[in-house]
């Protein structure tokens, strides 16, 4: 799925309400329209079995086999020597570990600033409809060409990100009085190659990846606050609890489902990263990740069964993830 | 405005207003908030309008030293070659296409389960909601290889039918799921009324409850058409030509007309034409899109 799909905007849903029409005695009317929603659901279900459901266990069994795609050499199965090669091989660990920074760093800030601004956009100011509008432009831009005007954003000549960071903020804090020269000391003076020093790519990827998600995130938490009930604010007022307090004691806790379900689908999203770093560094090794590595794998390097392999192991890290979330979610709700 | 935790309409307020003195620290708040409101604005708009900037900016504007913030003169060449490089309009082509045929596709057969699953019990409803659940967080990168053999064995790659099969997998459980939770929250007694009156089930559904589920239908479908519109790593790993190539691999790999190291005028003209429509239709229906968005999300 692609990183800004909106799907997955869900929670493990309970229980739906029974519909009186339903709840009729099985007569044969009641059967003929069980036996209709089982014709409106096969369509479905059919597509969703073909393309998704076969495809996944197809992966499962071609990561035991030496396939390729251009060849006709008979394919064998050489059990979890996909495995060992993928376990002993640097490249792949460097993937791993480059996938879990991206996915700690983005989610965490994108949390941070999330929160920020869901408060903001919550609460009540003039220019509110603005703000809410406007965040959900860098959602609405493809992550190709958000990643692409990001590069040409960090151009270490004529970008405009070092022009502000080398010329435009140490001028304009100079007019501080008395620190001004002091802060505009904080600066840079020569101006940084964001998208070649090896110690900046991954974090320039991640700071484009917190640019186009966090209104995504803001909004999930927004949701959150709305449902909060007005009147346990009362109490707390009546209490003489502060703003401060406020936020710690009551808006936290009662908005942490929210957070939950929130970090369960931009944890799942930044874990299959590709968009964003493929366009920016195609597969450059220092920012290498798990599906740039499959997906190279797959097409340049025609390895079918190396690199349903490596799904796999991305297919179950994120079945981990949605297990451990789910599990708090539910913990929740008891 | 030093509220910023909760909505000031959920104060009590039936509690007598007290006049209080302007604090200083309540200046210093309301001054740090607005900063952060006009901060958040700038981070969120300025990075398209200097794509927008740049898609109208002389080559000599975009690369010089010091930035050149606004356009020296109008320069429309970079549009009028995106608009004359014929991969790049036949990219187009294909996204328009892909994009539309996947809604239309998901949106049909979307509709018909989510109104069973919605609305009528049935032995496997459950387990038939759990798996398309499942399947709104299924990671693509998972069936990429199996999906590239069988677009192989049945003539599928490099076509804009093989896309569209392939966009199925994260554009149909998504309408499934949202327009079962909200055929759910539909309120029964019409459909009550037209059975009672003698429709057939298939009836209540295709002229009572399919009309009445049009808002509903409009979000999950434009959702799903960016969702699709957007898509890049199944156009880039199964399409080699701009037979079926779509806009995201054709603007990740653009090379533009000029001497230029990286031709950014002219990649940002076309990142600017295949975005403007998405930004018109976001703006359109803001309201609906922020709560498509969050549908199903929280409880309540």
């Amino acid at each position: 799925m692609s990183q800004n799909a909106p799907a997955g905007a869900v929670v493990p849903s309970a229980e739906s309400k029974s519909i009186k029409v339903s709840d009729r005695p099985q007569t044969s009317w009641a059967k003929s329209r069980e036996r209709l929603a089982w014709l409106m659901v096969l369509p479905s279900i059919l597509i969703v079995a073909v393309v998704a459901l076969y495809p996944l266990v197809q992966s499962f069994r071609l990561s035991f086999t030496n396939a390729r795609l251009a060849s006709n050499r008979a394919v064998e199965n050489i059990g979890f020597n996909n495995y060992r090669y993928l376990w002993e091989s640097d490249t792949f660990r460097i993937a791993f570990k480059n996938t879990l920074k991206f996915t700690v760093a983005s989610v965490t800030l994108e949390l941070l600033l999330g929160m920020i601004v869901a408060l903001i956009i919550h609460s009540q100011f003039k220019a509110r409809g603005l703000v809410r509008t406007a965040i959900l432009i860098p959602w609405a831009i493809p992550t190709v060409v958000s990643s692409r005007l990001w590069a040409y954003m960090l151009n270490d000549n004529y970008g405009v990100i070092n022009d502000v960071l080398v010329n435009q903020l140490p001028r304009a804090v100079s007019w501080i009085p008395f620190i001004g020269d002091d802060l505009a000391g904080i600066f840079p003076e020569n101006k940084i190659a964001f998208l070649a020093r090896p110690n900046l790519t991954l974090p320039s990827a991640i700071a484009v990846d917190v640019w186009k998600t966090t209104p995504f995130m803001a909004l999930l938490l927004l949701a959150g606050l709305q449902i909060i009930p007005g009147d346990v604010y009362e109490a707390a007022v009546v209490d003489g609890a502060g703003k401060w307090k406020q936020f710690w004691q009551i808006t936290l806790p009662l908005l942490r489902p929210a957070i939950l379900v929130a970090l369960i689908f931009r944890t799942l999203d930044a874990f299959r990263v590709f968009d964003v770093i493929y366009v920016m560094f195609g597969s450059s090794v220092s920012t290498l990740t798990l599906s740039i590595f499959t997906q190279n794998t797959l097409v340049d390097g025609d390895r079918l069964g190396r690199a349903s392999a490596a799904s796999v192991i991305i297919f179950l890290c994120i079945g981990v993830f949605v297990l451990i979330y789910t599990r708090l979610v539910k913990v929740e709700e008891v | 405005m030093a509220t910023v935790a909760y909505d000031r309409s959920t104060l009590p307020t039936d509690q007598p207003l007290k006049r209080r003195k302007l604090k200083i620290s309540d200046v210093v708040l309301k001054l740090l908030f607005w900063l952060l409101v006009i901060f958040i604005l700038i981070y969120t708009l300025f990075p398209f309008v200097w794509a927008v900037l740049a898609a109208v900016k002389p080559n000599e504007d975009i690369s010089s030293t010091p930035t050149r913030y606004l356009p020296s003169k109008l320069y429309w060449g970079n549009l009028d070659y995106v608009f004359h490089e014929r991969n790049f309009l036949y990219a187009l082509r294909n996204s328009i296409i892909a994009s539309v045929a996947t809604v239309t596709i998901a949106l049909i057969f979307g509709a018909l389960a989510a109104y069973a699953l919605g609305r009528i019990k049935f032995r496997g409803r459950n387990a038939t909601l759990y798996v398309i659940l499942a399947m709104t967080m299924f990671p693509a990168i998972a069936i990429l290889g199996s999906l590239f053999q069988m677009m192989r064995q049945f003539e599928l790659y490099n076509t804009i039918p093989g896309l569209v099969l392939t966009y199925m997998t994260f554009t149909l459980p998504f309408t499934v799921w949202v327009l079962a939770n909200f055929f759910k929250a539909m309120p029964g007694e019409l459909e009550e009324a037209a059975l009672v009156d003698g429709s057939t089930p298939f009836q209540a559904f295709y002229k009572i409850m399919l009309p009445l589920a049009m808002p509903g239908l409009v979000t999950t479908g434009l959702l799903a058409f960016i969702a699709a519109w957007n898509e890049f790593l199944f156009s880039l790993t199964f399409t080699n030509t701009y037979a079926a190539r779509t806009v995201q691999p054709a603007i990740a790999s653009f090379r533009g007309n000029t001497q230029y190291d990286e031709p950014w005028g002219s990649i940002m003209a076309a990142a600017v034409v295949v975005t403007v429509p998405l930004v018109v239709l976001v703006l359109i229906f803001q309201r609906k899109i922020l709560a498509g968005l969050t549908a199903g999300a929280i409880k309540g």
